[in-house]
């Protein structure tokens, strides 16, 4: 059982991440920290509940999610989309270059370079919460399928179909910033 | 070497289909001894699978945000006044063990 003494330093080391995902689910700076807050103050509370020696991160992340569920996905202004159009396999690395340069990077790797971090993460956040919170789990925060299906309180198979659709859909975002932007000739 | 024999070799279809699945490493051993073979004589591939690598390090990186510091001392503070409302609800003797 662990000891509500050792929480804040047993904790303080997930608050970057946790604001990350926070920011990302709630796409609003003052929702996510509120949302912070009320992950740490639920975790403190429960914490004589968790076992020591566990998957911490994982726990700390059930609390997020399930308080995000609960306390600002209602708040929606639009409604939920539960849908994702298919969108082609290596949808983005099909229409990067393709040439072969010999030497140094190839063209598609060039072309990654111009992608910012906000536009990043300006595609994550296009994305449906669902799939955008599986995403975040397993490229950001490197959660394994089996510990997301924890984390979302879904069947591993969910996870993979969410991961696989929503990470297609993320190199479509991408590929449509690189077009607005002049980089990437449309296809 | 042999796998002409016994063929267990995927084309690249089948490999290009399996790209996720493969960086997430979440496969059975002879599922990816196939596909690191096939990468070890298909360049076009592997280019591809070592795109996708670089896609996923730069959206593991490109998500990062400062923490605002407002933001770590209110959590102190709310911790800390939920401690000590504890300690008086849990009387004087010893910790509030609920």
């Amino acid at each position: 059982m662990a000891d509500q003494e050792t929480f804040a330093d047993d904790t303080s080391g997930f608050m970057g991440s946790l604001y990350t995902a926070a920011l990302r689910m709630t796409r609003n700076p003052s929702d996510a920290q509120d949302l912070v807050q009320e992950t740490y103050l639920k975790a403190y509370r429960g914490y004589g509940g968790f076992e020591a020696g566990t998957n911490l991160k994982a726990w700390l992340y059930r609390i997020l999610t399930n308080t995000f569920i609960n306390t600002y996905r209602s708040r929606a202004r639009r409604p939920e989309e539960t849908e994702l159009d298919d969108v082609e396999e290596l949808y983005l690395f099909r229409r990067l270059g393709g040439r072969d340069e010999g030497i140094g990077r190839s063209a598609e790797d060039e072309a990654l370079s111009w992608i910012t971090d906000d536009e990043i993460k300006e595609a994550l956040e296009s994305l449906p919460e669902n799939f955008r919170m599986t995403v975040l789990l397993a490229d950001v925060e490197g959660f394994s399928y089996k510990e997301i299906a924890d984390i979302m309180d879904v069947p591993i198979g969910t996870v993979m179909s969410r991961l696989h659709r929503g990470r297609r859909a993320l190199e479509k975002a991408l590929h449509d910033f690189g077009v607005a932007r002049g980089l990437v000739a449309a296809r | 070497m042999n796998d002409e024999q016994y063929d267990t070799s995927i084309d690249c279809r089948e490999a290009l289909h399996r790209v996720y699945h493969f960086l997430d490493g979440e496969m059975t051993p002879e599922r990816r001894d196939q596909i690191a073979r096939h990468l070890d004589r298909c360049a076009p591939c592997l280019r591809a699978f070592g795109f996708e690598t670089e896609l996923r390090r730069l959206i593991a990186n490109g998500c990062r945000d400062e923490v605002p510091d407002e933001l770590r001392t209110r959590i102190a503070v709310a911790i800390d006044h939920e401690h000590k409302q504890r300690l008086k609800a849990g009387g004087l003797a010893g910790g509030a063990e609920l």
